[in-house]
């Protein structure tokens, strides 16, 4: 039957052909609004005023990392137009501002807004649009729901399961602990505190003796501690930003109560933490971190901390090099030209998703050694790891193994 | 100096402002009218969000230009009369499935009892004094919604995400553009209120009030009565605009509503001129803007530079936008005699 075979020769024929056609067609240039053979325009939402401003150190650094890519030419020959508005950590600003930055300046993704309210106030804007909220800065844990809200991504471990990594370890080390817990009364403080309970699970009842909270506008804890040192719990769950950090250790140090001590990573900076609260009063507080302190002097010599030194020195020479929010930037941003650069010519907000979606062992410069940064289609959580550490001396001191827990919403 | 004439001009806080001169002429009101409807045919999705944000806070400024221009008492709680609406709608709208139109009334029931009952113990203080009790209660209200038995309703510190509405009637028109012209109808239904308020009975006993409280009693207006009841319709106002602006923002946190709303507010009033209430609405046309304004002059000084913006502006029309509209009609009148 030669006709046949002329039919399926020809069959086969035009699938090859079909086949070329597909691939050349997806080697050809796609854009998204935003997107062009010369630029990307990345938006951005900052407090660059208001209570929470003091992060707005983050923006800045980032700005200046993409001023930094550019100048070495840009992501596949493209150049990064960072457009960044404050919205004072109010939620309806932060809600114009997004709106302003999809509709009106219409970038191609929003990275790495701030806050925990402002991201939840747009999370669904965001969805409805199809616009990319890439790597939102906040540590609490809905936003790695894949799931529901497809197109937002978290970065940073969050609280929980930081939270949780505590309580394995005091299971582990002091099962019959009497536990004392210090929180601020946000969504912040609760998230930590639900993830030591919910680590600690059926115990948790027996094995928390009190728990205090306090308001971010108050000007002092002291009372509290004093109050926690009378229930002679044995470990110290302390959920305090850096000011209210310092504050509780040199406290305690002064009234003599020493229990095991975990103090939550977001107070961790030796710069703004431990040398203002003193060396001494630090010694044996356990934490976490996943990357590595700038005050911290094991690094001094470290190849990421020179080249994150050398960076700052040229684009970013009057930043504050205690402060770790610099350094959050810097690798966060870092993140983004990875998922960038992994789109190659296919800028469409759903390749940059995928791309997001895809991550395998990335290391930015920055991290802790041993701690990576890894994604699935169903894990919208880039960073989930963290490492124990115990301050000595003038610094921390790494132990055990790189810990992971991932809490999915 | 007796002590009835010390408490007579103690009392003069506020300038007196003549009741005709509290609204515009009915020519200007058309075209005015006529410009909001139109508008957003021609602009983007964006621009008509930020119309409808301006109409909002113009609802908002309004009802403190009632409380302040009209009955002459101080508020910088008017966030927490705002907060009030707005999670008064999200509560309704998210856990009892309560139709959007219908949560407003509701919020205004709501927000005129609080106010009123808060107006009580403002009866005792005047001015200063109780600009400062307004002040704890804008500063309370944050926390007091996250306090954690309101939390199963409130959402806590996490908030509470609002369903945005469809137009109705399979209109084909964006939902953007439909909360517009809602928001627009309620704006006009509650201004023409507000001016045939201070026009009548209640109106001029408010006015009396606030010139001169002993004249005011002596005269048999019920001094108490009608200050509360300023406070009600303020707070009345204010809820439903709070009510509009989650509904508009799909979100309600307390982080939205912190005393800065409060003094935002606050300051609209005093941009668009007190007791002129069309300046209502250029005062929230300058607390969204002119921050935007300072933003694209200064990222870093934004602060600063609007500092700068606003002293210009109290310094250059110390009474607002209703002296520029003064002047104007003062130059269009003289043009019409040459």
């Amino acid at each position: 039957m030669p006709a046949m075979h002329v039919r399926l020769g020809a069959l086969s024929a035009a699938l090859v052909l079909a086949a070329t056609l597909s691939t050349t067609a997806s080697a050809q240039k796609k854009y998204d609004t935003g997107a062009s053979d010369t630029e990307i325009k990345i938006g951005n939402i900052m407090p660059y005023s208001g209570p929470a401003s003091a992060y707005g150190v983050i923006g800045k650094t980032e700005e200046a990392y993409f001023r930094k890519v550019n100048a070495e030419g840009g992501v596949n020959g493209r150049k990064i137009n960072f457009v960044s508005y404050d919205d004072a950590y109010s939620p309806p600003k932060t809600v114009e501002q997004a709106r302003k930055l999809v509709e009106s300046d219409e970038v191609f993704l929003i990275f790495n807004s701030l806050g925990t309210p402002p991201n939840t106030a747009i999370q669904k804007y965001m969805n409805s649009k199809k616009v990319p909220q890439l790597f939102v800065a906040t540590g609490a844990t809905k936003w790695d729901d894949s799931k529901d809200f497809p197109w937002t991504m978290g970065w940073q471990p969050n609280y929980q399961t930081e939270a949780r990594i505590y309580a394995k370890y005091i299971l582990k080390e002091r099962p019959g602990a009497r536990i004392a817990i210090l929180y601020q009364n946000d969504d912040y403080g609760k998230d930590y505190v639900k993830g030591l309970k919910d680590g600690l699970g059926a115990k948790a009842a027996s094995m928390i003796v009190a728990e205090e909270s306090y308001e971010v506008a108050q000007p002092t804890i002291d009372s509290s501690i004093v109050k926690l040192k009378s229930t002679d719990a044995d470990v110290f769950f302390d959920v305090t930003t850096p000011k209210f950090a310092a504050q509780t250790i040199k406290k305690m140090h002064e009234i003599g109560w020493k229990p095991m001590h975990f103090l939550n990573n977001v107070s961790v900076s030796i710069g703004s933490v431990m040398k203002p609260a003193g060396f001494e009063a630090s010694q044996g507080i356990i934490s976490s971190n996943y990357y590595k302190d700038p005050t911290d002097a094991q690094w001094k010599n470290d190849p990421a901390m020179k080249a994150w030194n050398e960076f700052l020195d040229k684009y970013y020479p009057e930043a504050n090099r205690t402060d770790s929010a610099v350094m959050y930037g810097y690798i966060v941003a870092q993140g983004l030209v990875h998922v960038l650069k992994a789109c190659g010519d296919d800028l469409t907000r759903g390749n940059v998703m995928k791309q997001a979606a895809s991550i395998r062992d990335f290391e930015p410069a920055g991290l802790l050694p041993g701690i990576k940064v890894n994604t699935s289609p169903t894990d919208f959580a880039p960073l989930s790891q963290v490492q124990l550490m115990r301050f000595k001396g003038e610094s921390w001191e790494l132990f055990g193994d790189v810990l992971s827990s991932d809490v999915g919403g | 100096m007796s002590a009835v004439e010390e408490v007579a001009e103690g009392h003069q806080a506020v300038e007196a402002v003549p009741k005709r001169a509290m609204t515009l002429g009915t020519g200007t009101s058309l075209v005015v009218l006529a410009a909001l409807l139109i508008a957003p045919v021609f602009v983007k999705n964006f621009i008509i969000f930020q119309m409808t944000m301006l109409l909002i806070y113009g609802l908002a400024v309004l009802a403190l230009n009632i409380l302040t221009g009209g009955s002459g008492q101080f508020s910088l709680g008017q966030s927490a009369f705002y907060a009030v609406g707005a999670y008064t709608t999200a509560v309704l709208m998210e856990h009892f499935n309560v139709n959007y139109a219908l949560t407003l009334p509701v919020a205004g029931v709501v927000c005129f009892g609080f106010g009123f009952l808060f107006g009580q113990p403002a009866l005792r203080l005047s001015g200063v004094y109780l600009a400062l009790a307004t002040f704890a209660l804008a500063t309370a209200m944050p926390q007091l919604l996250k306090l954690n038995f309101l939390e199963h309703w409130t959402g806590g510190v996490q908030g509470l995400v609002v369903t945005k509405p469809d137009a109705p009637f399979g209109l084909s028109m964006s939902q953007d553009m439909w909360l517009y012209y809602f928001t627009l109808v309620v704006t006009l239904a509650i201004y023409i209120f507000s001016v045939n308020l201070l026009r009548s009975r209640s109106g001029r006993a408010f006015m009396a009030i606030r010139d001169n409280e002993i004249a005011a009693s002596s005269m048999g207006v019920n001094v108490a009565l009608y200050k509360t009841l300023a406070f009600g319709v303020s707070a009345a106002i204010t809820g439903i605009a709070g009510s509009l602006g989650a509904i508009a923002v799909q979100f309600v946190a307390p982080d939205s509503y912190t005393i800065t709303l409060a003094i935002s507010l606050f300051l609209g009033m005093v941009v668009g001129g007190v007791g002129w209430l069309p300046g209502s609405f250029v005062g929230a046309a300058f607390i969204i803007f002119v921050p935007n304004m300072a933003e694209s002059i200064s990222k870093g000084l934004s602060g600063a530079v609007f500092g700068v913006l606003l002293f210009l502006v109290i310094y250059l029309v110390p009474h607002g936008a209703r002296q520029i509209a003064i002047f104007g009609q003062q130059l269009a009148g003289k043009l019409r005699k040459n």
